[in-house]
């Protein structure tokens, strides 16, 4: 939060409104269809940024949607920008280099990593919440599995496209944050 | 999907339209932190009543109010068929050989029934709320200015973005896009979130330059000053009192 200067916002918040929107897009995959969830992605392009940017997301989402509950909210925050930020530390600075010999899996992996980290964090949070909810907390990260390849294959997608596209669309955090 | 994407459920003026919006935001808190307390299903189901009544109140459609309720479902399900199974206690049915107790079965029962009534009470009292006002309401109760202007900003976007991807979509349509289950339609949409991104981050270096010019210092001033009413204070502590019937009900059976 204290990282976030008052200078960003409103691109944090243009970025963040771009990936809600995305978030909108339901993507087939085998016969059910996912919406994603972008927190590898989110976590890439915003760094710090990215935890206010999902905890608005995720309000709004609640207020407006009635997705996830009031109480809930801190603990889904921490499930979807931990992921995010895990992914950030990761893979951030490889993005930022001159030469990305493979953005496409880059992107993936990310991609991949942030929702699969997210599945095991509801997995577990769940867990702590009581033994009761242990057997369907070992049953949600496999229902996270297709959101998972599609996550991947789109993140890959969308990062080696901005690569190839807008280059400095990944540089601009570092500079900012220096 | 229609143009504005966040446009509150319903404009209909009403008795609880009228109310400040920082009572409605700390009687959503209250009413939530009631109800996780709440452990007997007729209690709960009297919070439930509350709710679907202000829901009424708020003006919402029940269909509407179905349909949102409907996706929670869809998550609730996968906890609840597992709960009956998984909570120890006396045997309420067999299923090969797993055992449904009544204890889980109570058990599900109850995290349904707060489930519910925490969204429906979340839907009709912040819900119907313009989101600039619940931005500005929310600066009042003292949550960090910085998230506010988040806040703000992201509510200012989302319309603007999502009126973008719907060009988006609509080009795509022309050049008969079908979405199907396969590599080509994930890459497609890939590029789609990575255009939107581009696209998005270009129109906000433009928006902050014009807002320099016209003397932005990274601060919004929040001009709308609400005034607490007589009437609020009244509702506040009806409010407060209903639900400290709930928790003594709860006390006492």
């Amino acid at each position: 939060m204290r990282r976030l200067e008052y200078e960003r916002i409103p691109q944090a918040a243009v970025l963040s409104s771009a990936l809600f929107v995305s978030s909108l897009i339901s993507v087939p995959v085998g016969p059910s269809s996912v919406h994603l969830i972008l927190n590898g992605l989110m976590g890439m392009v915003l760094g710090w940024a990215a935890v206010p940017a999902i905890f608005v997301e995720l309000l709004l989402q609640a207020v407006f949607f009635g997705f996830g509950g009031l109480l809930v909210l801190g603990v889904n925050t921490l499930n979807i920008a931990l992921p995010a930020l895990v992914c950030a530390a990761l893979f951030g600075r490889r993005l930022r280099q001159k030469q990305i010999p493979r953005p496409f899996l880059l992107g993936a992996a990310a991609g991949g990593l942030g929702v699969l980290l997210t599945g095991v964090l509801v997995a577990l949070s769940l867990a702590l919440s009581g033994p009761a909810f242990l057997p369907a907390a070992k049953v949600i990260p496999f229902t996270y599995l297709p959101l998972v390849i599609g996550e991947a294959v789109v993140t890959g997608a969308a990062v080696s496209f901005v690569w190839r596209v807008a280059p400095e669309l990944l540089f601009v955090p570092e500079e900012q944050h220096g | 999907m229609s143009g504005e994407l966040l446009s509150s459920s319903s404009s209909a003026a009403g008795w609880l339209s009228d109310r400040d919006p920082r009572l409605r935001i700390l009687a959503a808190l209250g009413f939530a932190l009631v109800v996780v307390n709440l452990h007997h299903p007729p209690i709960l189901l009297l919070a439930l009543g509350g709710a679907a009544a202000l829901a009424m109140a708020a003006g919402i459609e029940p269909r509407q109010l179905a349909r949102r309720l409907l996706l929670l479902e869809g998550f609730m399900l996968v906890l609840l068929l597992f709960l009956p199974f998984s909570v120890p206690g006396e045997t309420l049915f067999q299923l090969g050989p797993f055992m449904a107790s009544q204890e889980g079965m109570n058990h599900a029962l109850l995290t349904l029934l707060r489930a519910n009534a925490v969204v429906i009470s979340l839907l009709a009292l912040l819900g119907t709320l313009e989101p600039v006002v619940l931005g500005h309401a929310l600066s009042r109760l003292g949550v960090p200015d910085k998230l506010v202007h988040l806040f703000l900003f992201t509510v200012r976007y989302i319309d603007v973005v999502h009126r973008e991807y719907q060009r988006l979509r609509q080009a795509m349509r022309a050049r008969a896009f079908v979405p199907r289950s396969d590599l080509h339609t994930w890459r497609t949409l890939g590029w789609l979130t990575g255009m939107l991104l581009v696209r998005s981050l270009e129109r906000s270096r433009r928006i902050l330059a014009a807002m320099k010019c016209r003397g932005f210092d990274g601060r919004l001033y929040l001009l709308g000053r609400y005034h607490w009413q007589a009437m609020d204070s009244y509702f506040g502590v009806i409010a407060a009192s209903l639900l400290l019937g709930l928790l003594l009900l709860e006390h006492q059976s």
